[in-house]
Order: C-alpha cells, then sequence, then structure tokens
C-alpha cells in the first residue's frame, strides 16, 4: 500500500467517522483511534496524537456556530476549563508511565460508557429551591434563548462538577479524546444544567482541554503529520456535511447503529489490549 | 434596565468576535494542511506508509523553530504541521480574547480564572513536561 492510496482510505474512513458523530452527537474523534489502531495498525501513541488534533478541529468548528447563537454557558466553560486542562496536562503526564495495552483497555471502557451514556433520557430537571452560594459567587447562573424566549437556568453542585470535569480532563489528555460524554455528564447529571446548553458548553471546553495536552504530544512526537492530514480534513468535511443533513436524517435508527459499532470497535480495543496486541 | 441591555450586547459583540476567530482559524489551517498534504503526497504520495512502530516524528517536527525551518524549505510536511499546530492555537488564542472581553465587562474575578487557564496551558507548553 502507497502513501498516497493509505491516505485516500484514510480520508473516507475519517469523512464516515466525522459525518456520523456529527449526525449522532457522539463525535467523530471516538471512532478515529480504533479506526487506526484496528484498522490501519498504526501504533496507539500515533493514533492518539492524530485524535487530539481532530478532536480540537471538529470542537473549534462547530463551537463557533453555537458560541454565535448564545447557547453557550461562556463562563461556566472557562471556569470548568481551570479543571479540565489541569487534568488534560495531568492525563498527558501519566500516559508516558502507562503501558499501551492499558491505555487501550480504558479507551474500550471509556467509549462502551460514551455509547451507553447516548442513550440516557434527556429529561429537564424541575427548578428546585436548593440555590448553590457558589454558583451563584462564581456568576455561573445564566439564560439561554429559545422560541419562547430567554430560558432562565440555575448551576448546582459546583464542586461535584468540578471534580468530575478533572476526571473527564485526565481522559482527554490519557486517550487522546474530547470525552465530551464525560463532560455533558458532569454538566447534566451533577449540575443540573438544560442539556442544550451542557452540550454547547462541553463542546466549547473541548478544543482547549484538547490543546492543552496537544502541546505536550507535539513535542513528544505523537502528532504525525501524514496522519493528521487526512484525518483532519476528512474529519471535518465529514462533520460539516452532517451539520447539513441533521435536519433532514432520521437519527434515531442511525445512533444505535452507530452506538453498536463503537460498542464493537471498544470491546475489541480491550480484546487486543489484554492480549498486548496493541 | 438600561445599563443591564448595554452589558447584554456588548456580551453578545464578544461572543460574536470569538466565533469568528474560531471559525477563521479552522478555515486558515484546514487550507495550510491541504497545501502542505498536496505538497506531500505528490512527492511521497509513491513511497510505504510506517506507522507500525512508534519512533516518535522524525527531528524538526517536533518543536515550533523546526517546523518553520521546513516551511521556509517547502518541505510538505512541515506545511502541514504548520497548519495543525494553527488549529491547536486557535482555542488557545480564543483563551487570550476572552481575558481581553471580560476585561472589557470590568468582570475581574474571570479575568484571574481565564488567565489560570492561560497559565495552565503555557506550563503545558513549556517544554518540561514532554519527557
Amino acid at each position: 500500500m502507497t502513501i498516497l492510496f493509505f491516505t485516500l482510505i484514510l480520508l473516507c474512513g475519517a469523512f464516515t467517522a466525522g459525518l456520523l458523530g456529527s449526525l449522532t452527537g457522539l463525535g467523530g474523534g471516538v471512532v478515529i483511534i480504533p479506526l487506526l489502531t484496528l484498522g490501519f495498525h498504526v501504533d496507539i501513541r500515533y493514533a492518539i496524537g492524530t485524535a487530539l488534533v481532530a478532536s480540537i478541529a471538529t470542537s473549534s468548528g462547530s463551537a463557533s456556530a453555537y458560541v454565535k447563537e448564545g447557547i453557550t454557558n461562556i463562563r461556566l466553560g472557562m471556569f470548568l476549563e481551570i479543571a479540565t486542562t489541569t487534568g488534560a496536562v495531568a492525563g498527558a503526564l501519566i500516559a508516558v508511565y502507562m503501558p499501551t495495552n492499558v491505555v487501550a483497555i480504558i479507551f474500550g471502557l471509556v467509549l462502551i460508557f460514551s455509547s451507553l451514556v447516548s442513550f440516557q433520557k434527556k429529561t429537564p430537571y424541575a427548578e428546585d429551591s436548593a440555590k448553590s452560594k457558589l454558583a451563584a459567587q462564581l456568576r455561573l447562573n445564566s439564560s439561554y434563548p429559545s422560541a419562547d424566549g430567554a430560558v432562565n437556568y440555575q448551576v448546582h453542585r459546583v464542586p461535584g462538577g468540578y471534580f468530575m470535569m478533572t476526571f473527564a480532563g485526565v481522559m482527554s489528555g490519557l486517550l487522546g479524546i474530547g470525552s465530551g460524554a464525560l463532560k455533558v455528564l458532569a454538566m447534566d447529571n451533577i449540575m443540573r444544567i438544560p442539556f442544550k446548553v451542557s452540550t454547547t458548553t462541553s463542546n466549547f471546553m473541548i478544543g482547549v482541554t484538547a490543546a492543552a495536552s496537544a502541546v505536550v504530544y507535539l513535542q513528544r512526537g505523537y502528532i504525525s503529520p501524514g496522519l493528521c492530514m487526512p484525518v483532519v480534513l476528512g474529519v471535518l468535511a465529514g462533520a460539516f456535511a452532517g451539520s447539513r443533513l441533521l435536519t433532514r436524517a432520521n437519527v434515531k435508527w442511525l445512533r444505535i447503529v452507530f452506538s453498536v459499532v463503537i460498542g464493537f470497535l471498544a470491546l475489541q480495543m480491550i480484546y487486543n489490549g489484554i492480549t498486548g496486541k496493541l | 434596565m438600561k445599563k443591564l441591555f448595554s452589558t447584554y450586547f456588548r456580551d453578545k459583540d464578544i461572543q460574536q468576535l470569538i466565533g469568528k476567530q474560531l471559525r477563521l482559524g479552522v478555515i486558515l489551517s484546514s487550507a495550510i494542511v491541504l497545501v502542505g498534504g498536496i505538497i506531500y503526497l505528490v512527492r511521497h504520495g509513491h513511497e510505504q506508509p510506517s506507522y507500525g512502530s512508534f519512533t516518535g516524528v522524525r527531528e524538526g517536527l517536533n518543536n515550533l523553530p523546526g517546523i518553520w525551518q521546513g516551511v521556509l524549505e517547502n518541505k510538505g510536511m512541515n506545511i502541514i504541521q504548520l497548519g495543525v499546530v494553527l488549529l491547536i492555537a486557535t482555542p488557545i488564542i480564543r483563551i487570550a480574547f476572552s481575558v481581553i472581553a471580560f476585561l472589557l465587562e470590568r468582570d475581574y474575578l474571570y479575568v484571574v480564572l481565564t488567565l489560570v487557564v492561560l497559565g495552565i496551558i503555557m506550563f503545558s507548553m513549556s517544554g518540561g513536561l514532554a519527557g
């Protein structure tokens, strides 16, 4: 297989990943690592570097639209970025000492978790009286625009959310993924933020979190231009196409199929990790 | 009430600016990656890829002076890497923008919090962590 052929197949694979990731909301980055390691027998360290760059691309690309609409809670994002970037730097440091097969196993587990979370029923929380003093002091409570005017919301359990975000950051730095599922979980379930705000704010944060560990990986030589070129261009084009299709496509069955595929890839990553093939 | 509205609009302007900056960063860096990619494929497209075992990228692709040196020599790999570096810089520049934005809003608490985020990234960039 020549480099030209390799690049073209990878471009198609990354396009599909970006398209499905954006249609299902699972993010394209999660399938890049299995695609590279299982599909193309690329060393997992190169795969992590590549996926990290791809997640910065998709996050920045889609965040630009949401920030303009005013749904993203920039203060909340900025505050929690202290947690995610600290975690990401720690994760990138741990990665040096962690055997690659262990990284593969953890990756598989996070992948299964992410696809399960996507099936979680999104029920908006009833406004309760328990107010967080810290949230008020940090001015995290905000509102987002909707068809019926601005909707106000309160942020709850700030320390718990902060702790969960640090963990999401470690996973992001260690595995080279955006760990959007963990971020949304922290904001939805712990901090009780409306999911419209949590998904867009999580997306907004992914780029910064990934950049914090990407600068370490770049210096370590994990980020290879030959892989980044087809993956970044493919994922971006796929995500863009996905955002155009989103209004027309019925994504329910697609999400199920994609989740099953992800689950299968995750099991294969775990299997290869245990047998020491990765 | 009037004051509330004026801060709301200023907030909106800044969000527009951040949105534009992110989009511009992504478009510009992918254009550079594409140009570098074409040069790389024309010159090396017929060779064999070797990513099976980890050796790290070749000398000069893992630091800014090295990347820039190669760009001046028109090396495809280095031009791609320049685009990648710009992509990584995009969210970091966004944070720097936010510092200015919060400063204009006189929200000094968030000026400090944003500087902390920027500080963590600078610390991680400083090189000592590359291992």
